[in-house]
């Protein structure tokens, strides 16, 4: 090996360009590998008959007219495959008393909710099999179903009779008992006497996470691993289940997640359809597909938020708030999903948001009704929070006749008190909520926009303006292992990154996270291209294949860049300092002598030198290394995070009431969001736009709605409203940095902030458009006919909450038959 | 089954097909050309859509006996001699996609749309696109990718065109 003398360029810095996705390529041109595009030979098609009930025993299920249908193979009962198929799990029993049910893939004996799976056809096609399932006759006996979330707390029908209870647990954090802050009974009772104490009911409504891409599972058990290619994101975790519970050795199976169609927490699941898929493709010794209707993923995924909080916030006269007590049901639907209880757990740390409250007590009941289950969506458990306590610090302001930004900025953590341990016990690293809105208020035009609001309240217009305000934060990071452990979690928080040196010079960086739409090819290209100083073109990024990327926690939670780019980074390094003893070698100098930067490793005071693909090159070839080591620079590093990462940012939204109609239409909104260090603010961009419009629905369009016996009447996108680029308008998005010090890229991580704070922003602009006409809440989403209700119950000088009641609900007084959310 | 015989992709095809066939069954299991998706079963989302006879159609809303004898165009027949089409190079430059499930559809609705009003506003691409859904992007740069796309169309008048 010579070593070369070439003078080294410099090459301009890959984190923080605005790099083009290299996933693009093959996404704008059709080629694609979705879990249903792909075809065995011999594959077999599954079709799902599910229970029309909401709670029902099973009677008997008569299969013989299926099984005689043209090219079925067989057609399965939950009787047929009770002991292969395994059992759905729950990773995070959130108090050592939790009750849970058992919960089998395919229901045996009794179903819990309309859409669970009572049977199963195999058929040579999935129209076929289609055709076959509607000639499966079940008999069901109907029981008892509770569908309210409040009516459930009350146990007066049971969703599951041998629990004796709907409750599964409470979970409670005070900070009096933990030590972290006052008692804050006593916050309110003083500011009882001498200050503002406000108390809100609010309703996070349950939603449907509407991935575009509807759920499939492929299967093969022909080989000697059981292969599973599923729509997922977590191929790690659904491997570890599955031979955690079918008795399949780990080491005999196989999971990947190809191309998958975004996820949004709603494919951070075991589903029931991946198990009955493994039980049958075993069973019939056959490759075999599941491929979901949207009406089915509507249905059977789960569903997120659903939560009815009571907010009581206790403040002195002068605005500085003195204690806040949160009392949260929340609905699991019929089973404790994977996360289940844990997703409120996760917002426990978050209503205290980015403010010095000195007293905090959190308390969950998690209840179960004979709904879908839930689990996390977006955010969990995080927006849930924000909501609430963004929602009422708009109230303490108007209660106080201050403009609701002077009222958070009286209570927020200022720039200078960082690093801040809360009143939750969480230690916030970094973060400047001064300079994040000063840059929101200048984008939006505040002042001015107040101007024009009170221009408009005075002349009485028809059309209303409302400006709202979201200063949030959230953790990110998912998680610090040991910390889980405390929290009773299944599993560690870690993350793993491999890179591999090829001997032509390109680098492959294997990573544990599994990304469905997050661009990691591109963002850890760039990362791996400026530590190692190789071309961001040379670097392949392999992911989602438990066989090619064997350790992994998998993508979630804002997680992959601040916990798997710092594995990427770390590995990173241990391949330049395994190289360098190399390159000294084969550079005839020390070691000590010897200098990694931009992509060479260079003699100090000499201008000998060579690069990092040379270096690769010689080691695969291996006929000139030192004594004592091995040739190889490949290199592992699995990383667990000390701590979480706390983006914030404060977000800001104008919207337009018409106060006749109750139609809202959004004017503007902006976005300044403080995520870190930002390696490549496309993609940036793209996380925060698509956040924000998922928050935004939230407020004003989105709601999972059932009837009256328990069938999810939103169960097609004809009637469940996904937002059209005609609803919806342009945002302004950017950003102040305040480096994240839990990582050494300073990430924060940005996946889930713009839903996390968008909905407050629309709910409190909305709100606050009609707050002079004594309009207090209005239930999400807000319908033209909720706000207009808001309104003119107010009229009358009417509560606000009794207009705003759910639609469906039997006792909306003089309801209008409108159906669904819809606008 | 009936006999339907068109062109997809350029490529004349002649197959047997059940009457109840839709056109994006046929595409994806007939043809293998899996760049069309299917996003929903009420024909809302727009993920399956595809030209027919150079005007989009969702495919999920089309039977394969109704192609008979027609011109079809999916994602996957756009690109020409390894150069792609203005408006996929579009969608890359403005970051147009994230998990790309409904960009294949979207594209398609696109193109359409410029064939048809070559120089649209913000509001007049919000409206054509209101058919296709997307769950990723909140359509920020999905709108930008087209209005950059019949910007850098020459003369405003090729983006369109196939």
């Amino acid at each position: 090996m010579t070593a070369t003398t070439e003078a080294p360029v410099a090459p301009t810095p890959e984190i923080g360009k605005d790099r083009r996705r290299k996933e693009d390529q093959r996404l704008i041109a059709g080629r694609t590998r979705w879990t249903d595009n792909l075809t065995l030979p011999g594959m077999l098609h599954i079709a799902m008959v599910r229970s029309p009930f909401a709670h029902a025993r099973i009677v008997g299920i008569d299969t013989s007219a299926a099984k005689s249908a043209p090219n079925v193979v067989d057609v399965v009962t939950g009787a047929d495959i009770a002991e292969t198929q395994g059992v759905m799990i729950n990773a995070w029993p959130i108090t050592p008393e939790q009750k849970a049910p058992e919960h089998p893939p395919m229901a045996v004996s009794r179903v819990t909710f309309a859409g669970e799976v009572v049977a199963a056809v195999l058929a040579r096609t999935a129209a076929e099999a289609r055709d076959a399932a509607e000639l499966v006759d079940v008999e069901y006996e109907e029981l008892p179903a509770v569908l309210d979330l409040r009516e459930a707390a009350d146990d007066q029908v049971l969703v599951h009779p041998d629990l004796g209870t709907n409750k599964s647990a409470l979970w409670q954090f005070d900070s009096a008992g933990a030590g972290t802050g006052g008692n804050v009974d006593e916050a309110i009772e003083k500011a009882r006497t001498d200050g503002i104490v406000i108390t809100r009911e609010l309703v996070q409504q349950r939603v449907i996470p509407a991935f575009m891409e509807p759920r499939s599972v492929v299967v093969d058990p022909t080989a000697e691993q059981l292969t599973v290619w599923t729509s997922t994101q977590i191929p790690h975790i659904v491997r570890f289940a599955l031979a955690a519970t079918t008795g399949i050795p780990e080491s005999k199976l196989r999971v990947i997640a190809p191309d998958v169609g975004g996820g949004f927490g709603g494919k951070l699941a075991l589903t029931p359809e991946e198990w009955i898929s493994v039980a049958l493709a075993r069973r019939v010794n056959r490759p075999l597909k599941y491929t979901e209707t949207r009406s089915e993923s509507l249905q059977s995924g789960h569903h997120g938020r659903a939560q009815h909080q009571t907010i009581t916030l206790a403040a002195q006269k002068d605005g500085t708030v003195t204690g806040l007590k949160v009392e949260l049901l929340a609905d699991l639907g019929s089973y404790v999903a994977l996360l289940g209880g844990g997703t409120p757990v996760l917002g426990a740390f978050m209503f205290n948001a980015i403010y010095k409250f000195p007293a905090y007590q959190f308390n969950v009941q998690t209840v179960f009704t004979n709904k879908t289950f839930t689990d996390a969506y977006r955010g969990a458990g995080r927006p849930e929070a924000t909501f609430a306590i963004e929602r009422v610090m708009d109230d303490l302001a108007a209660e106080l006749g201050v403009d609701p930004l002077e009222i958070r900025e009286k209570n927020w953590i200022t720039h200078e008190e960082f690093p801040f341990t809360t009143v939750s016990g969480l230690l916030y690293d970094s973060g400047n909520y001064e300079a994040a809105t000063a840059k929101a208020k200048q984008m939006l035009g505040y002042d001015e926009l107040r101007a024009e609001q009170k221009r408009r309240r005075e002349a009485g217009d028809r059309v209303q303006l409302g400006i709202g305000v979201s200063t949030y934060t959230e953790m990110c990071g998912l998680a610090p292992s040991r910390i889980l452990g405390v929290l009773d979690y299944g599993a560690g928080g870690w993350e793993h990154a491999s890179i591999r040196m090829l001997a032509t010079g390109k680098v492959e960086a294997v990573v544990g996270v599994s990304p469905h739409g997050q661009g990691h090819e591109t963002a850890f290209s760039q990362i791996v291209a400026d530590r190692l100083g190789v071309p961001f073109e040379d670097v392949e990024v392999l992911h989602g294949d438990t066989q090619v990327s064997a350790r992994g926690m998998d993508t979630y939670g804002s997680r992959s860049l601040v916990i798997g780019g710092e594995a990427v980074v770390r590995a990173a390094d241990k391949v330049i300092e395994k190289a360098k003893p190399i390159a000294a070698h084969l550079l005839e100098a020390n070691v000590d002598d010897v200098e990694f930067a931009t992509g060479r490793f260079t003699v100090r005071g000499t201008d000998q030198g060579m690069g990092m693909a040379d270096v690769a090159l010689a080691t695969f070839a291996a006929h000139n290394y030192p004594e004592g080591i091995e040739p190889n620079i490949d290199a592992d590093a699995t990383f667990d995070p000390a701590t979480f990462s706390f983006p914030h940012g404060t977000h800001l939204c104008a919207v337009e009431v018409d106060t006749e109609t109750g139609q809202v239409s959004m004017r503007k909104y902006v976005a300044c969001d403080d995520i870190g260090v930002i390696i490549n603010p496309l993609i940036v961009g793209g996380q925060v736009h698509g956040g924000l419009v998922q928050g935004i629905s939230q407020a004003l369009w989105e709601e999972a709605v059932y009837d009256d016996s328990g069938t999810l009447v939103s169960g097609s996108f004809v009637d469940y409203l996904l937002p059209t680029s005609a609803d919806t308008i342009s945002f302004d998005v950017d950003h102040t940095t305040s480096p994240a010090t839990s990582n050494s890229l300073g990430t924060k991580g940005v996946g889930e902030a713009g839903t996390i704070a968008s909905t407050p922003a629309v709910v409190n602009a909305v709100v606050d458009a009609v707050r002079h006409l004594g309009v207090t809440d209005v239930v999400m989403p807000c319908t033209p006919e909720r706000v207009w209700r808001a309104i003119h119950a107010s009229d009358g000088g009417e509560p606000t909450v009794g207009a705003a009641m759910p639609h469906f609900d039997a006792d909306e007084a003089g309801t209008p038959s409108t159906e669904g959310a819809g606008q | 089954m009936t006999q339907i015989s068109l062109t997809v992709d350029g490529t004349q095809v002649t197959d047997d097909v059940e009457p109840r066939m839709l056109l994006v069954q046929y595409l994806r299991e007939k043809l293998g050309k899996t760049g069309t998706v299917i996003g929903c079963d009420t024909s809302n989302c727009g993920a399956c859509t595809v030209h027919l006879d150079g005007r989009s159609v969702k495919s999920c809303n089309v039977l394969a006996v109704q192609a008979d004898g027609h011109d079809v165009t999916t994602i996957e027949g756009l690109a020409h001699d390894g150069a792609l089409h203005p408006m996929q190079e579009a969608f890359r430059e403005c970051h147009g996609l994230q998990c790309g499930f409904c960009t294949p559809g979207m594209i398609m609705q696109s193109i359409d749309l410029l064939n048809e009003n070559p120089r649209p506003t913000e509001a007049e691409v919000r409206v054509g696109l209101e058919g296709n859904l997307c769950r990723c992007t909140g359509y920020h740069n999905i709108v930008k990718s087209v209005l950059y796309a019949a910007e850098h169309a020459q003369q405003g008048e090729t983006a369109g065109a196939q």
